[in-house]
């Protein structure tokens, strides 16, 4: 294989991840990781680098068209960053400690709880009296647009919020992905925002906290140009396009299509983790 | 709408264009060098992705990468457009803490000086290290 045909080829399955990487709000990381390691056979280490990049051009991309639209909480999503950038910088550091094949078991185990509770019935619409005064002294109460006009909701449990967000962050650092299954679920579950208020806020944070183990991977050279290239550009193409494609989408379909993408990945995940293929 | 609500939706407009500008640019420069690199280095046989070696000085350090870029490599291009896109979020908290401080917001100040001290720590303290 030429280098033209592995980076037009790469390039390809590049925007295929990104496409669902915006859709979802996992990011293109998740998915790239094991396309790159398994359909073409390059080193983890490198597959990581250019995850890692592809993560900052997905959440920048589709965070640009998402702010403009009024999804995002840019209070929640700074706050919470608080606990992602640490936790990813101690991810990156343990990166070198434990081994990639624990990691992925680990990983998948979360990614298949992850999917279990997001499957789970909704619980109603807490109320603002509901809600714990951490949400009104930080102000991260908001309100999003919907076809009968803005709609407010607040925040629940900031504390168990806050932690899963640190666990996020270090998973980001950990295996160089954007983390975005974990965020989700948390601001869904634990927080309990409207589906693309935590889609979107998740995406917005996800380029800030790869940013913060991105320094740390490209001085240990796990940053190759002639893989990120592709893998950056045709990402950054696929998750625009997945951004228009959102904003028209309904919650119901997203949602399903987002559980059976964690599920299939947190199986890959462990049958690889297992093999130690990954 | 209260004034936080106001300023709060300026700001997002705002970060809005600065990480589009952002991910042009970095886009813009990373497809530049993919046009050098592609035409020099596109009929060669694919380089060893398979094992890890890690990369070089000239690739791995903001020295050796512009040192790269004046000599019109390639592939040192594509990294300069790698750390643009790496700057692109750290330019966005850097707004954040300003927009925050003419809101007069005093938490959401400390929280964003906080994440950006973090996000420095991550990258002076690499190529320190």
């Amino acid at each position: 294989m030429t280098i033209l045909v592995f980076t037009v080829l790469v390039a390809v399955s590049s925007f295929m991840a990104g496409l669902v990487g915006a859709l979802t709000g996992l990011g293109g990381g998740v998915v790239l990781v094991p396309l790159l390691t398994m359909a073409f056979g390059v080193d983890i280490r490198y597959a990581i680098g250019a995850s890692l990049i592809s993560v900052i051009a997905t959440s920048s991309g589709a965070a640009a068209a998402y702010v403009r639209e009024g999804y995002s909480n840019i209070r929640i999503g700074m706050f919470l960053e608080i606990a992602t950038t640490v936790g990813a910088i101690l991810g990156a550091m343990i990166a070198t400690m434990v081994s990639a094949r624990a990691i992925a078991v680990i990983f998948g185990v979360v990614l298949l709880v992850s999917a279990y509770l997001s499957s789970r019935k909704q619980r109603e619409q807490p109320t603002a009296e509901e809600c714990g005064s951490l949400s009104e002294k930080l102000r991260l109460s908001g309100s999003y647009p919907t076809p009968n006009g803005p709609r407010s909701y607040c925040v629940c449990n900031v504390p168990a919020e806050f932690s899963l967000m640190f666990t996020a962050g270090t998973l980001s650092g950990l295996l160089g992905i954007g983390s975005g299954a974990v965020k989700v679920l948390a601001m869904d579950q634990a927080m309990r925002i409207p589906f693309k208020v935590s889609t979107t806020t998740s995406n917005f944070m996800i380029g800030v906290t790869a940013a913060a183990s991105a320094g740390l991977y490209l001085s240990r050279g796990y940053i190759d140009p002639g893989l990120a290239m592709p893998v950056m550009l045709g990402v950054l193409a696929g998750s625009l396009t997945g951004a228009k494609l959102l904003v028209k989408a309904k919650t119901k379909s997203l949602r399903l299509v987002f559980s059976l993408v964690i599920v299939a990945l947190g199986i890959e995940m462990i049958i690889n983790g297992i093999r130690g293929t990954l | 709408m209260n004034v936080h609500e106001w300023g709060d939706r300026r700001m997002e407009l705002i970060i809005g264009i600065l990480l589009r500008l952002g991910v042009m640019i970095a886009g813009a420069v990373v497809f530049f060098g993919a046009v050098i690199y592609l035409i020099r280095n596109g009929g060669a046989p694919l380089p060893d992705y398979k094992s890890f070696h890690g990369e070089t000085v000239q690739l791995s350090t903001v020295e050796g990468i512009l040192a790269g870029c004046r000599q019109f490599r390639g592939r040192a291009i594509i990294q300069l457009g790698v750390l643009l896109l790496i700057a692109t979020p750290v330019a966005r908290v850097v707004f954040s803490a300003v927009a925050f401080a003419f809101e007069k917001d005093k938490l959401y100040v400390c929280i964003t000086l906080f994440v950006l001290a973090v996000l420095l720590f991550s990258l002076v303290g690499s190529s320190l290290g």
